[in-house]
């Protein structure tokens, strides 16, 4: 079984305790108690962590000394057996997820262009951007990145998974997986990683391919000369650096995104997670400081990376004015494939 | 030509009979699983007075009558067990009346729930009526005649409960009106204040007359529907998590099911919650309601609301359409189900017998249970299903129905709908003076015994 | 079970579930087959027809006048299969009925009016058994030239060949297309029938016939492109004759005189009138053609439209679908799909009802005198009221 790859000195000798002491969703007195509580949780003990953490994954961003405080408090809870959902929603989201050989695959050659297991992606990967990959669509359970298990403290389910989700990749003989979902590409970069897994061919996350392919059809992009606040998603956090590509995006295609509370760093959950994990009070509160937000940068759109957080604020955002809108749709708008407003 | 025949045609004309092989041979059976028996004739009426001329044709020639909507029991009730007219009751479908204030309709017997439906919401959005999710095709009286439940039927109990009035063609061949339109103009009441003379009637299967037209409430159609889908794994808590949210009087429906396919539902009893509001405001207020209702098995881990995202356009269809679907998952256009009404706390037992069931008679289970008047009882129903092709395979699944409905009759159940085997089960167990009541009631009012013989009957 | 006939989709048949789903549009606020509404017997809906092509196959009943009475009385309008609810084989729903009308056919036991039907489109080469000589009289005074080799084909078959009604269609559309300046040209007496209706009532040796003759002579004629008058026409040219070898770019006249409208080859002015619109099977359900004529209607000045109840995905055929138009198996009874219609048309208080089919100008037109709606109801082709707003 894979084991996961955690520096104990690396944490110990830590100075900041960043990443708890920057979490949105527990509060720590100071930098003492903060590192006290991961040190209780390396050494295996019995830590409030445990008990309180939202799964937001954002303490994989907050520590910048390459070790993986997200992975490790998710291990514990479920050595410990202190699951973050409820047991039935836990269990419901591994039966969903899978693998039954009910996968749909393209005209796959040296490139697929994942789906992974999310209908809506299907549609998104469509158009003049991704002309020549459009047709070598694979989706289902078999390619799907099982990292949506660390939110139910799973890890067994995805180190006996992704292994077999990489070689049904290999299978395809692919060089390149351009990724349509950040967590598909987190899992395969971030994850794959931690556990010491082999990925035989080079993951290809999204923005890095949209951008690529927005310059190389600049000719045909009319600036959008909008406002929009963007969603960042949870798993965005396990490939902090490619934070940047939205901001990139958005310059080429006329999209003014204001500086708000919440963004880069301090980027709100979507918060559909932490409502079937404890309820709906830290949720609404979490949503409503969220589109609070958004309103008050002056936002007419709100831009999202990832299928999940689109569904779980679409019907909200809109009911207070905003358009709800993936980030691939926004720049099919801007080359005139997509009226403004659909998402 | 034969008298009878002939006769048949002056009352309804050409084309209101037939006892072409074709009419005959379909009008034998039903979607379930029972064997079919042919009618002789098949006569589709428009009128209470031709029903009540049919009717008493079949007094003179002693020949049996079957009313029938659109056969969709699956139980068989409608199948001719002694041959004779089934009468098909579809083109009297007028809708005679709504009293918006006093929120009831008046209509034909033979108007399909999928008509009220649309005409409400055409001429009367803010009413509804109680929406079986049986197909829309089903009818109004034969809906009320076998106690069927619909979307409001936790609210307000059992569909045959809202029944404001009813005009009955008796077996005698006597037109007669129950209730408040026996007095005067209005149809508000089935009965109360006088002697309730509906329940000669309703839940008698067409054994005791034919219904022509029905007075049925209507109720408050509030603008925004939403729902809420709990699970838990356990199910003994299920009983528990039902009385939490009875308790709380503000939902529209509830119920609990489960099924082994697709494997996301595999192992979880899903809580399906409705309910509705007018504004944004009621709805929040009603879903947080129900969320810290259950907040406790929430934080024990042992249940949680599923993201109904997804799902919420299916679960808020009106009637179900997918409902049907579980007919093909054996790729074979056929389930039957048995819907006992049963005390909420045998919920566990009634769930651990599905499970047995489908296991000792390999067949292909689901099962949903439908809440009757905020708690008093439900509907379980253990469904099976079938592959029409298959005889063995029905032959299992009617074994199967057969003992689910021992072991509910064991638990202290009654059935939904039950098929005529069922009702001799029914009968064999009824305490000697309720039956004799039965026989009493079945005796003086269809004396030859012509109306849907087979069924109730309560000498065999 | 023993089957003792067969069809290609008999492994079907045994999977519905006579739910009844089928016999209603999307709201359920009618029955929305035509031949359940005008027979009344569950016999003659989808589901009936399913369980009977069951015991049929199996031998359980017998071919008979009434068996082939409950086949023949479809009218193709394919609502059952949009409103079915079974995903994994309702489309396959018009199929196993066509099927088993040919399997009737094979065995030579069909209702007269269809025989009749055949032997006329095999015999005269139209249903009219008029002469084949006269075929493309209607175009006289419209400007329409035969076709030699301008850019389109205008096919408009034998009711818009033949019948009062249909030619008027004809000849305000051809008129339509040469005046906006179309390069359109007709087939005349070279023109056969199209084969639609018989293919859907089970002949598939006559429509192969038929279909066969047409394809040679579109290719000798260096046809590539083809503008038919009736969805009927369009449906089988698009959907049958490419398995054929006959692929030619095919499209409706009101898909057509849209495009004109955009483009401004049409100019219009002020009509003043209200106008609903009946949605013919073939070119809205079977086609997926449901803008081209709204547009075309929205586009009048001071016209205004208004729908019927049951319209674009949920309409109510005619009647006239399938063959029935010549076989009239459904018949003119009250409860007869055409008189249902214009009944429907004229409760929206509109004063022209608009159609885009010569069989359904003619079935609406004859059901609106029967309604006595005369007074109040008027039966148009698209063009026929473009006319009347033309600059």
């Amino acid at each position: 079984m894979y084991q996961l790859k955690f520096d104990q000195k690396v944490c110990a000798s830590c100075r900041s305790a960043d990443c708890l002491l920057k979490c949105q969703y527990m509060t720590f007195a100071g930098h003492k108690e903060a590192h006290g509580e991961m040190m209780k949780i390396m050494k295996g003990k019995d830590s409030r962590v445990l008990n309180e953490c939202m799964t937001c994954y954002a303490c994989e961003e907050y520590c910048t000394r390459g070790n993986h405080p997200f992975y490790l408090i998710s291990e514990k809870r479920e050595e410990k057996g202190l699951f973050t959902a409820p047991r039935p929603i836990t269990n419901q989201w591994i039966n969903m997820t899978q693998m039954q050989g009910k996968c749909l695959v393209g005209n796959v050659k040296d490139k697929a262009l994942s789906c992974c297991y999310i209908p809506d992606l299907g549609p998104l990967g469509t158009g003049e951007i991704f002309k020549d990959v459009a047709d070598a669509g694979v989706f289902g359970a078999e390619f799907m990145c099982p990292a949506v298990h660390t939110h139910f403290a799973r890890m067994s389910v995805i180190k006996e998974r992704l292994p077999i989700v990489i070689e049904n990749y290999r299978k395809l003989g692919v060089k390149e997986v351009i990724c349509l979902h950040d967590e598909c590409y987190g899992t395969l970069t971030s994850i794959a990683s931690a556990y010491g897994m082999d990925v035989p061919f080079k993951p290809v996350y999204y923005l890095d391919f949209v951008l690529q392919r927005m310059k190389e059809l600049k000719d045909k992009i009319k600036p959008l000369n909008i406002t929009v606040a963007y969603q960042r998603s949870c798993s965005n956090r396990l490939i902090p650096d490619k934070h940047a590509l939205v901001k990139k995006i958005f310059n080429l295609i006329g999209v003014k995104a204001p500086k708000r509370t919440y963004q880069d760093e301090n980027a709100l959950c979507c918060a559909e997670i932490l409502r079937s994990i404890s309820g709906y009070k830290l949720a609404d509160d979490v949503q409503k400081r969220n589109i609070d937000d958004m309103l008050a940068a002056g936002a007419e759109y709100c831009v999202f990376n990832c299928p999940a957080c689109q569904s779980s604020l679409s019907e909200k955002v809109a009911k207070r004015g905003l358009k709800p809108v993936h980030i691939i749709d926004l720049c099919k708008m801007a080359i005139g494939e997509k009226e403004r407003g659909t998402t | 030509m034969s008298d009878i025949l002939q006769s048949l045609i002056d009352i309804v004309g050409e084309k209101g009979v037939s006892n072409e092989p074709e009419e005959l041979w379909f009008y034998s059976r039903d979607p379930g699983v029972l064997a079919p028996h042919k009618p002789d004739y098949v006569v589709a009426p428009k009128t209470t007075e031709e029903v009540q001329k049919i009717v008493q044709l079949a007094g003179r020639e002693k020949i049996p009558v079957v009313p029938m909507g659109n056969g969709m029991s699956l139980a068989g009730l409608v199948i001719p067990l002694k041959g004779g007219i089934v009468l098909d009751m579809k083109r009297m479908n007028k809708i005679l009346e709504v009293n918006p204030m006093g929120r009831y309709a008046v209509m034909e017997g033979g108007t399909s729930q999928g008509a009220l439906k649309s005409y409400l919401q055409k001429n009367h959005p803010t009413l509804r009526h109680s929406l079986p999710d049986a197909p829309p095709t089903t009818t109004i009286a034969a809906n009320v005649s076998l106690h069927g439940q619909g979307r409001l039927t936790n609210q307000y109990g059992f569909n045959s409960d809202m029944v404001t009035g009813l005009e009955m063609v008796l077996p005698t061949g006597e037109i007669c009106r129950i209730g408040s339109p026996s007095i005067g103009p209005y149809w508000f009441s089935k009965g109360p204040t006088l002697p309730d003379l509906s329940g000669l009637f309703l839940g008698w299967l067409g054994a005791t007359g034919i219904i022509t037209k029905v007075g049925l409430k209507l109720f408050p159609n509030k603008k925004i529907r939403d729902v809420e889908l709990f699970v838990t794994d356990r199910v003994e808590l299920v009983p528990q998590i039902l009385y939490k949210l009875t308790h709380l009087e503000v939902c529209e429906d509830i119920n609990v099911w489960f099924q082994p396919k697709p494997q996301m539902f595999l192992g979880n009893f899903h809580v399906t919650i409705f309910f509705t509001g007018d504004t944004e405001d009621e709805i929040e207020f009603k879903r947080k309601m129900i969320w810290d209702s259950l907040q406790e098995h929430m934080d024990a881990k042992d249940g949680g609301f599923m993201s109904v995202q997804y799902m919420k356009s299916t679960l808020l269809e009106m009637p179900g359409r997918t409902i049907a679907d579980f007919a093909d998952v054996p790729k074979g256009g056929g389930f039957e189900y048995s819907g006992p009404i049963a005390l909420i706390e045998h919920y566990p037992q009634y769930a651990a017998k599905v499970v047995e069931l489908a296991q000792k008679y390999n067949v292909l289970y689901a099962s949903a249970a439908r809440l009757i008047s905020g708690g008093h009882a439900m509907m379980f129903s253990i469904s099976f299903a079938f592959n029409r092709d298959d005889a063995a395979m029905m032959e299992r699944v009617e074994k199967a129905l057969d003992e689910a409905m021992t072991f509910a009759l064991d638990m202290g159940g009654i059935p939904w709908k039950p098929n005529h085997k069922e009702q001799k089960m029914l009968l064999e167990r009824m305490e000697p003076n309720a039956r004799k009541l039965l026989l009493m009631i079945k005796k003086n009012l269809d004396p030859q015994g012509i109306m849907n013989p087979g069924n109730w009957e309560v000498n065999a | 079970m023993t089957t003792i006939r067969h069809i290609e989709h008999e492994q079907i048949v045994h999977r519905c579930f006579r739910c009844g789903y089928c016999k209603y549009p999307s709201d359920y606020s009618d029955f929305n087959c035509p031949s359940y509404k005008a027979f009344g017997w569950d016999t003659f809906a989808p589901g009936g027809r399913m369980w009977l092509t069951r015991a049929w196959l199996h031998g359980e009943i017998e071919t008979s006048a009434r068996f082939a009475e409950i086949m023949f009385s479809c009218v193709a309008c394919d609502n059952c299969k949009d409103q079915c609810v079974f995903p994994k084989f309702k489309d396959f729903l018009p199929d196993i009925f066509q099927e088993t009308r040919a399997e009737l056919v094979g065995e030579g036991r069909i209702p007269p009016g269809v025989r009749d039907y055949f032997k006329a489109v095999a015999v005269s080469g139209n249903p009219y058994k008029l002469p084949q000589s006269e075929r493309g009289d209607w175009a006289k005074g419209t400007g329409l030239k035969p076709y030699t080799n301008q850019k389109y084909l205008f096919y408009a078959g034998s009711v818009g060949s033949y019948d009062e009604v249909g030619k008027r269609m004809a000849q305000s559309v051809g008129k339509m297309l040469v005046d906006a300046g179309l390069s359109v040209g007709i087939l005349g007496a070279e023109e056969g029938c199209d084969g639609n209706d018989v293919r859907a009532l089970g002949e598939m040796g006559l429509f192969a016939q038929l279909a066969q003759a047409n394809i040679d002579t579109f290719k000798a004629k260096g046809v590539k492109e083809i503008i038919t008058l009736d969805p009927h026409a369009l449906n089988t040219f698009k959907k049958d004759y490419p398995a054929l070898g006959g692929k030619f770019k095919v499209q409706h006249y009101s898909e057509v005189l849209a495009e004109l409208i955009k483009k401004k080859k049409i100019k219009l002015k002020a009509y003043p009138v209200k106008i609903t619109y009946h949605d013919p099977c073939y070119l809205g359900r079977h086609q997926q053609i449901y803008s081209a004529p709204r547009e075309i209607l929205k586009a009048i000045p001071k016209a205004e439209f208004v729908e019927m109840h049951r319209h674009g995905a949920n309409a109510f055929c005619c009647g006239g679908g399938g063959g029935n138009f010549f076989t009239d198996i459904l018949g003119t009874a009250e409860d007869s799909a055409s008189r249902v219609r214009v009944r429907e048309a004229a409760e929206t208080g509109a004063s022209i009802l608009a159609v885009a089919c010569p069989n359904c100008a003619k079935m609406l037109t004859d059901a609106v005198k029967m309604e006595n709606l005369e007074d109040r109801l008027e039966v148009l082709g698209l063009a026929e009221i473009l006319e009347r707003a033309r600059k």
